[in-house]
């Protein structure tokens, strides 16, 4: 899908009428703070992910959605209502939970069927229900085989299936293919976009996988301890990050200390480069995210910056350098190869240098990422 | 106590034949010489008269109207011990599996503490607990309430029974009910169901396997005890586990105890056979 395309999707959304407020919420645990007064709004068929290391609190958070949890302060309000006390059983959205938690007892048509046969439907709209299911997620004719029998991304999309069967206008996701092989969680990736489309729904997705985010979402909300760090399209999180978490988090880049000197002036390891932010002040000590493949290497004569390589590898699409420049080590991403010991320039492109305000406080400092 | 399971990598390939079979040498000399020895030798004592010659009637010894009703007695009295564990266990594994981890391991510890003590002792002081001038008699004397009088009645077989197997009834049930996870019964009630959809359509039916083999390590003992009968029934009321004692230790016609055991373990073979079909995950199965 190109930018452009993307973009104006991503208008109509923003038209899309508001489905789920979550205002104000706190949790914590055990004296511990998961969520600190968060504020999220999503609206209909908009595909949102939560995205955050282990412990960020988005499961939390999509858990006070499901009515797994209940919030201690703040409200949940779902299509004009307030179902903060709501049991789960009475919320019109469902949860594809991270291991499938499929009924291990029942055939897959049984486990299909749960949802419906609990409010009485008639037999034949099920039958129908499950035929339609299974032919949504690929596995037309499972219907008498047991959960057990199927393998980890099979049991996934009867985990779906079981869920969209309902209806919900809303689907939460756990981590859904947290557990899957890379090829088969690539494959899922481009399922759950065709079915998300097919059905018109919103997805509210949990992942702590940063590609998996980019390449499913409308809009992601990346979050840190119990902050959301920033909301935003994926190629507005990526190429704008607002602060050195999300820059660290959403996929490699070089964070390095800075001076913004002026206006589109920043002093970055002791050499001037120009760049196009404005509005920092003069002599504001900034971060600056320059990603890996922005980083552009040539003769030490023609760079900004003289460095000589230290590393190297080979990753099939591009190489993998670290120049030692002013001591820094720069990761640059590269398709040109330059050996260990070039001597090396560092040209910048200045819409490639992304300034980020100081973290204001501790609690929004970058922190060690344990994926 | 740890409850048999099955090993699921038990059966690794890459391990080597002799090893295991030096490896395993002395739990094997121990089951030649603690089980099939024993074993044997029932099958020999219970297969020849006094003359030594072939011949079934030791096992055909069982239709005997005496013996029949020793049989039927057993089995209605281990029924129904069953029975009570069930009813009582069921619910206290099930708050038990609800209640918070580090409660968890003291309620526990509550149910195992009195299988430390001695079995033979327990039952006997039921015996003297229970006697019509014992100690609850004697409570309910004094509380002016009518006296207890059942001793050496089925009753209080039944309730020496229920008394000492219970705890092999709540564990296997709330072992597989810790074992369901969390977030199936979640997945439950996210799809609409409530409280009581949730237990007959998920908890309950994923305690099955628990339930069959508590059943089975309850009835079987029950079955072929003579101790409890012996103790808390008096002398009147024969259980077949009494008969064949008797013919062991009293009568000592070792032939007739032997075709008598083999015929009750004929039985509880064949019962095994039926609970290892209804337990497909394995929780407790002997076979």
């Amino acid at each position: 899908m190109d930018i452009k395309n993307r973009d104006n999707k991503n208008k109509d959304i923003k038209n899309n009428k508001l489905l789920i407020s979550l205002e104000n919420i706190s949790k914590s645990f055990d004296g511990q703070l998961i969520l600190d007064d968060l504020n999220l709004f999503i609206r209909e068929n908009e595909f949102v992910t939560l995205l955050g290391p282990s412990g960020c609190g988005k499961t939390t958070l999509l858990r006070i959605m499901g009515g797994f949890e209940t919030p201690d302060t703040g409200r949940v309000i779902f299509d004009g209502s307030n179902i903060t006390g709501l049991p789960p059983n009475k919320r019109q959205l469902n949860t594809v939970f991270q291991k499938y938690a499929l009924f291990t007892h029942m055939n897959i048509a049984d486990n299909i069927a749960f949802g419906l046969r609990i409010k009485n439907k008639p037999k034949a709209y099920i039958d129908d229900k499950i035929s339609y299911a299974l032919k949504l997620v690929n596995l037309e004719g499972f219907e008498k085989r047991m959960p057990d029998s199927l393998s980890g991304g099979q049991q996934q999309r009867i985990a779906i299936a079981r869920a969209i069967v309902n209806e919900p206008k809303v689907l939460l996701l756990d981590e859904p293919l947290g557990a899957l092989d890379l090829k088969l969680r690539q494959d899922m990736q481009y399922e759950l976009i065709r079915l998300k489309n097919e059905l018109g729904i919103t997805f509210i997705y949990v992942t702590h996988d940063q590609e998996e985010a980019l390449t499913m979402s409308d809009t992601i909300v990346v979050m840190n301890q119990g902050y959301i760090q920033q909301i935003g399209t994926p190629e507005g999180i990526y190429n704008e990050p607002e602060n050195a978490f999300v820059a660290d988090f959403i996929g490699e880049s070089n964070i390095i200390d800075a001076l913004m000197i002026e206006d589109k002036r920043v002093e970055i390891l002791g050499t001037h480069f120009v760049c196009v932010d404005t509005g920092f002040g003069k002599n504001k000590p900034v971060d600056v995210v320059i990603r890996p493949e922005d980083v552009e290497l040539g003769k030490p004569e023609d760079g900004t910056l003289q460095g000589v390589v230290s590393h190297l590898i080979f990753k099939g699409v591009h190489y993998e350098m670290e120049v030692t420049a002013n001591g820094f080590e720069w990761l640059v991403h590269s398709t040109g190869m330059f050996p260990v010991g070039t001597p090396v320039g560092i040209k910048v492109d200045p819409f490639n240098i992304q300034i980020m305000n100081k973290p204001a406080s501790e609690d929004e400092e970058a922190v060690s990422l344990e994926i | 106590m740890t409850l048999p399971t099955k090993n699921k990598e038990g059966n690794h390939p890459n391990v080597k034949v002799r090893s295991g079979i030096l490896l395993g040498s002395p739990y094997l000399l121990w089951m030649v010489i603690f089980i099939v020895v024993p074993l044997a030798m029932i099958f020999y004592y219970g297969l020849i008269d006094k003359n030594g010659a072939f011949t079934l009637d030791n096992l055909t010894a069982i239709l005997s109207a005496e013996h029949a009703k020793a049989l039927w007695l057993a089995i209605l009295l281990a029924v129904a011990a069953t029975m009570i564990c069930l009813i009582l266990a069921y619910p206290l594994a099930f708050i038990l599996s609800r209640t918070k981890m580090s409660k968890q391991g003291f309620i526990v510890l509550l149910f195992i503490l009195p299988m430390w003590m001695n079995f033979l002792l327990r039952t006997l002081a039921w015996q003297t607990l229970l006697e019509k001038t014992g100690v609850i008699n004697n409570i309910l004397a004094w509380l002016r309430l009518p006296a207890l009088n059942i001793i050496n009645t089925p009753y209080a077989i039944v309730f020496g029974m229920v008394y000492n197997f219970l705890p092999f009834m709540i564990l296997p049930i709330y072992n597989s009910l810790i074992k369901i996870d969390i977030n199936v019964v979640n997945a439950a009630r996210d799809l609409g169901a409530n409280a009581f959809d949730v237990f007959k359509k998920i908890i309950f039916p994923l305690s099955i396997p628990g339930m069959i083999s508590g059943i089975t390590m309850v009835f079987i003992p029950a079955l072929t005890t003579f101790v409890i009968s012996k103790l808390l029934g008096g002398s009147k009321i024969l259980l077949i586990g009494n008969v064949i004692e008797e013919e062991f230790t009293q009568a000592g016609n070792w032939h007739l105890g032997s075709g008598l055991s083999i015929v009750l373990m004929l039985f509880i073979i064949v019962n095994m056979v039926i609970s290892a079909v209804f337990d497909k995950e394995g929780e407790g199965s002997f076979l």
